[in-house]
């Protein structure tokens, strides 16, 4: 059973859990080949769309327009869910959720769940607080069992398990699901989860979701999913209990239009994904008769405040940039120690914990905007890294952090730069102190100290015999009436 | 229970704080319409063409696609049940008589418990539209077409769309639907499947594995 969650106030940091998952060829297999058959996959379906950049431009204006109006939309929802029957409740954090969901669960007499994938409860640990009141939850999106069964964690948003393959899959199917004799073929895997769940579907009587999107127009839910499960957990329990993000809500049901085209395509490269289903309250004769959604804050209403990185909150989970990031298709999700990794992870990770803690996870990019070219909703995430390390930075300098090497170095350069008598100084002077490092084919190999950072992974390569001032200088000296003027 | 009121109220006034000074309902509509879209809403092709895209897409999803006049509908079905070996099939209420042959049992769904549902080897419905671009049909809870867990539990799902009913886009379906918005309402492309396991769409694993299309053509 997994109980095992992600802490980020604890893990190491984004560089040194790298460093060892690095190591590990077998999972970077895995990683490369998932992010590469899925990239292929969306490149296609987005290059057949000749208004892909205005549906980007569009999904990127709604979510804009609804963040400067979250509370307004958000009571709107609310007023419309309530008509229709659903009962809305609303949770300030992590453990106010986390408290709500088990209350409810509790009062729908059921002492075990089914759920849908969902990152926001991942994010809140809510199958830890389950457990630890006697609620067992079953996961039933086929990656989501892999990570329950394998006591292992998410490492991707849309796919949890894709530094999984196939062969260990089977491994753990086998000794979870007691199945000797399973094949490891796919379509093999899939049978045994569906035999696995179907009975739990027809049993349990309390489902749990997250949401892909809120329609305050309606009052409505939309879930997106491709295997079905999420259509089983949302239709035969009595009690439904979806938990949302407030980011979540869109103006109107005119706005599926855009993320309908979106989502699909940026997530697993299909036109359309199998499944979409949305529901309003609740209907009489058709699935649940009790609806609870739980409005959760926790943190966002802090990015939103910060104008810089609100875009962050527009983010609608494609999972897109992490597929495509260069960090991430090396090291795979779990170096972030959240369970948002990649680009997205490296901006929303830090800013939920208020930045008291993931710090190192805004440097864990090269900054290369190959996110930012395939965000369906057009996030600037370099734009928002580079913003996040100037905050890391600021914290860093607090107090005695002003004395630490990095910032006394820094403010040494910035006094160099600031004249040129000083600038012209410290060229000639590296040149001299540069000599006895370098190698005789041009090369410095080993830096002392701090410096070394640099050579020890690169060369560097010896400083010119002249600067480019002096060169032009020269050349004034030589050349200046040359031409006639 | 925490105190959901006191998390409201805080919560919307951490937005007011973040976000300044509230807008008015009028001034926030006006700025959602001023919202760009200069995405394609309308077909661009004529009937034919959406029957084919939408024909193309669905089989690349490895769903059966077969065309019919109205009235070949009911001698369609009979065949393509038994090639299929299907004997026993749930229909919601409200489909047309004339599309249940003899020689299969057709087991009405009362929306009682979904045992009697899960015990039928599929499900035969309607729809309320269908998008060629994506491949996608649309059902609702209305005559025809059922609660949902009518075409979830069954296996096997044979769905008759009035290729009337087809358009090409995604906006244009959504502005269909708006007016049934409240019900509740499933889109559904191919069959179920997951890429869950290397990211490779396979087909199948809780939804209906199989699904056969029927289109009707005038």
């Amino acid at each position: 059973m997994s109980l095992i969650t992600f802490d980020p106030a604890r893990v190491p940091t984004f560089q040194v859990a790298a460093k060892s998952l690095l190591g590990d060829t077998q999972m970077r297999k895995n990683v490369r080949h998932a992010t590469n058959v899925i990239q292929n996959k969306r490149a296609i379906v987005v290059n057949e769309m000749p208004d892909w950049q205005q549906l980007r431009e569009s999904g990127r204006q709604i979510k804009e327009h609804t963040l400067q109006h979250l509370d307004f939309y958000l009571k709107q929802f609310e007023e419309n869910c309530t008509a229709a029957g659903g009962v809305v409740h609303w949770a300030r954090d992590a453990a106010e959720a986390r408290e709500i969901v088990i209350d409810l669960v509790k009062q729908s007499g059921s002492n075990e769940v089914i759920k849908i994938k969902s990152m926001t409860t991942e994010e809140i640990s809510l199958n830890k607080g389950l457990e630890a009141n006697g609620i067992h939850a079953y996961e039933t999106d086929l990656a989501e069992l892999i990570i329950q069964m394998g006591n292992d964690l998410p490492s991707h948003i849309v796919v949890p398990a894709l530094h999984k393959n196939r062969q260990q899959i089977r491994e753990i199917f086998k000794r979870e699901m007691n199945l000797p004799d399973l094949g490891d073929q796919p379509a093999d895997l899939a049978e045994a989860a569906r035999m696995f769940l179907r009975e739990k579907f027809l049993r349990v009587k309390t489902g749990v979701s997250g949401a892909n999107f809120l329609i305050a127009e309606t009052g409505g839910v939309c879930v997106v999913e491709s295997e079905g499960n999420g259509r089983m957990c949302l239709t035969l329990p009595e009690t439904l209990i979806t938990i949302a993000g407030v980011e979540k809500v869109i103006p109107r049901y005119q706005d599926l239009e855009v993320f309908a085209q979106l989502l699909p395509r940026s997530a697993t490269g299909e036109r359309m994904n199998p499944y979409t289903s949305i529901w309003t309250g609740v209907h009489p004769t058709d699935g649940p008769r009790t609806f609870h959604i739980v409005l959760m804050d926790n943190a966002r209403t802090k990015i939103l405040a910060d104008e810089e990185s609100r875009q962050t909150l527009a983010c609608i989970r494609c999972g897109a940039c992490q597929n495509i990031c260069p960090v991430y298709r090396q090291t795979g999700g779990h170096a972030y120690g959240s369970v948002y990794a990649g680009p997205i992870g490296a901006i929303l990770t830090p800013q939920l914990q208020e930045m008291h803690s993931g710090q190192s996870l805004p440097y864990a990019s090269s900054l290369c905007g190959a996110c930012y070219e395939v965000c369906p909703v057009k996030i600037n995430i370099p734009e928002v890294l580079i913003h996040l390390r100037h905050k890391v930075v600021e914290q860093d300098t607090q107090g005695f952090g002003a004395l630490n090497p990095e910032a006394l170095a820094m403010k040494a350069m910035a006094m160099l730069f600031m004249s040129e008598s000083r600038f012209r100084a410290a060229q000639r002077m590296g040149r001299m102190a540069e000599r006895p490092l370098v190698n005789k084919a041009g090369w410095v190999t080993w830096l002392p100290g701090l410096l070394g950072g640099w050579t020890q992974v690169r060369d560097l390569h010896e400083m010119p015999k002249q600067t480019f001032r002096e060169w032009f200088e020269q050349r004034g000296e030589s050349e200046g009436s040359a031409d006639g003027k | 229970m925490a105190n959901s009121a006191g998390a409201r109220t805080e919560i919307l006034r951490r937005i007011r704080v973040a976000t300044g000074p509230a807008a008015d309902r009028a001034a926030i509509e006006a700025e959602w319409n001023g919202i760009e879209r200069a995405y394609k809403h309308v077909t661009s092709i004529d009937l034919e063409g959406r029957l084919h895209q939408l024909e193309d897409r669905l089989r690349d999803y490895d769903a059966g696609v077969y065309r019919s006049t109205r009235e070949g509908v009911g001698a369609l079905v009979a065949s393509i049940l038994s090639e299929r070996g299907k004997q026993t099939m749930a229909v919601p209420s409200g489909i047309p008589a004339e599309w249940l042959p003899a020689g299969v049992r057709f087991v009405e769904d009362l929306r009682g418990d979904v045992s009697g549902i899960d015990g039928c080897e599929g499900v035969l419905t309607s729809a309320t539209l269908a998008i060629a671009e994506t491949g996608t049909i649309v059902l609702q809870d209305a005559p025809g077409q059922g609660r949902r867990a009518v075409t979830l539990l069954p296996d096997y799902h044979l769905c008759v769309v009035d290729a009337a009913k087809i358009v090409q886009t995604v906006p244009e379906a959504i502005a269909l639907l708006q007016s049934t918005a409240h019900l509740a309402t499933t889109f559904f492309s191919g069959p179920s499947a997951t890429a869950d396991i290397e990211m490779t769409r396979i087909k199948g694993v809780h939804g209906p594995r199989f699904v056969d299309v029927i289109l009707i053509l005038d």
